[in-house]
């Protein structure tokens, strides 16, 4: 059966980039554009994975984990979080993983890349 | 034309040769045409106009440096974090307890990464090791990268790595737990950097310097750029600095089989080789 990776981002561009590649990779892609938009998603489905902007209007991604984290996935694993970010900084890596994501990649990103990522974190 | 640029067949046979020569490597057809790209650099850094000029300097004059460049420009330098990590996670586990078991009485652990590149394996083994903590209290743990490259090991010294390498198959619990964020890149922690020792060295000649036969060796993607005879002598080298109970890696792609009877697969840890004396039991003579 195929992966199911959910790209939150709010550009629209990067969600097209992330789909080809992820769908290159032989991923059930669904898309959201905001922070709310994926907690709404994730109350009904779980995806394995979710590649999360944290830079976005209305719920930020580092919001969204917050909110996240509460959520219950009943005997199902919760899905990993790679997050995707510009900012180059160790503190603000540091903070993402503390507030639960479980690797981050840097944007713009390739397919060897982003497949590394995903490696990592046990779903490719 | 065999270079498929613009330099004179001759030129090319030169540079062939001078790699053959200063590292046993031999270019593949495609990478031959990948050379004058390659060594593009090296010709903008010395101010010389083409392949030909190049050759013509390398012949006539004496510059060591221009030598160790051109050679480190036609090496095939990749490298990653973690490269194949389910082959670490093995490690991780099964070898390195194997290891401790037949090595508990002299508490030494030998690890040497032949090939290594700018590094990444060897400091991927330091912080696998010291995260196991406790397991090699009272050992001496000793992590020693060699390479024919003068650049890859002046860069693997000094620990730094760009946004793209250092996001290539390092966990980011690592890369925060062992590396710092400079103006420069990510620079490994003076705690890993201590972890290491790398020198250069021509394999087929240089003895590494290790205090005791290696009990794991890593040689990955390196053998695939010799030619058959080099390729042997290669391996007869990794068996004479092996320990009889060892683990030799190989890169993804690479085998022992039909390429050497010096290391046979090992019955132990799939993927692995050891020593194939260990394996055979001879007839006992009557
Ligand atoms: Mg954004």
């Amino acid at each position: 059966m195929s992966k199911s990776c959910l790209v939150v981002d709010d550009s629209k561009v990067i969600r097209k980039v992330a789909r080809h590649i992820l769908e290159s990779m032989a991923f059930a892609v669904d898309e959201a554009a905001d922070g709310q938009e994926a907690l709404r998603f994730c109350r009904a489905n779980r995806p394995d994975v979710i590649l999360l902007d944290w830079n976005m209007p209305v719920m930020s991604g580092m919001e969204f984990l917050g909110a996240f984290n509460d959520l219950d996935f009943g005997h199902d694993e919760r899905p990993r979080v790679v997050f995707c970010t510009t900012e180059n900084s160790i503190d603000h890596i540091r903070a993402a993983i503390e507030a639960g994501a479980d690797e981050y990649v840097m944007k713009p990103f390739d397919r060897e890349t982003l497949e590394g990522k995903l490696q990592l974190v046990g779903v490719a | 034309m065999m270079g498929g640029g613009t330099a004179s067949e001759s030129a090319y046979r030169v540079l062939m040769s001078v790699l053959e020569s200063r590292t046993g490597q031999t270019l593949s057809p495609n990478r031959i045409w990948r050379i004058e790209m390659s060594l593009k650099p090296v010709l903008q850094r010395h101010g010389i106009a083409d392949l030909d000029a190049l050759v013509a300097a390398l012949v006539t004059a004496n510059g060591r440096q221009l030598l160790d460049d051109t050679v480190d420009a036609m090496l095939n330098n990749e490298t990653f974090f973690y490269r194949e990590h389910s082959v670490f996670d093995d490690i991780a586990e099964k070898a390195l307890e194997y290891l401790r078991v037949v090595n508990a009485r002299q508490r030494q652990l030998t690890i040497w990464h032949c090939g290594v590149s700018t590094g990444q394996e060897a400091y991927s083994m330091a912080m696998l090791l010291a995260e196991q903590g406790e397991r090699w209290a009272g050992w001496r743990v000793d992590v020693i990268g060699t390479d024919v490259s003068h650049h890859a090991i002046s860069r693997a010294r000094v620990g730094l790595y760009s946004q793209f390498e250092i996001q290539r198959g390092l966990p980011v619990q690592r890369m925060v737990r062992w590396f710092d964020q400079t103006e420069a890149g990510w620079l490994a922690k003076a705690d890993l950097r201590r972890r290491v020792d790398f020198s250069v060295q021509n394999m087929l000649i240089d003895r590494p310097p290790l205090a005791a036969p290696a009990d794991l060796i890593f040689c990955r993607n390196l053998l695939l750029y010799f030619a058959m005879p080099m390729r042997q002598k290669a391996f007869a080298r990794l068996r004479a600095i092996a320990a009889p109970q060892s683990f030799l890696v190989l890169g993804a792609g690479e085998t022992v089989l039909g390429q050497t009877d010096q290391f046979v697969a090992s019955p132990r840890l799939r993927g692995l080789y050891e020593p194939a004396d260990q394996q055979v039991r001879r007839p006992v003579a009557a």
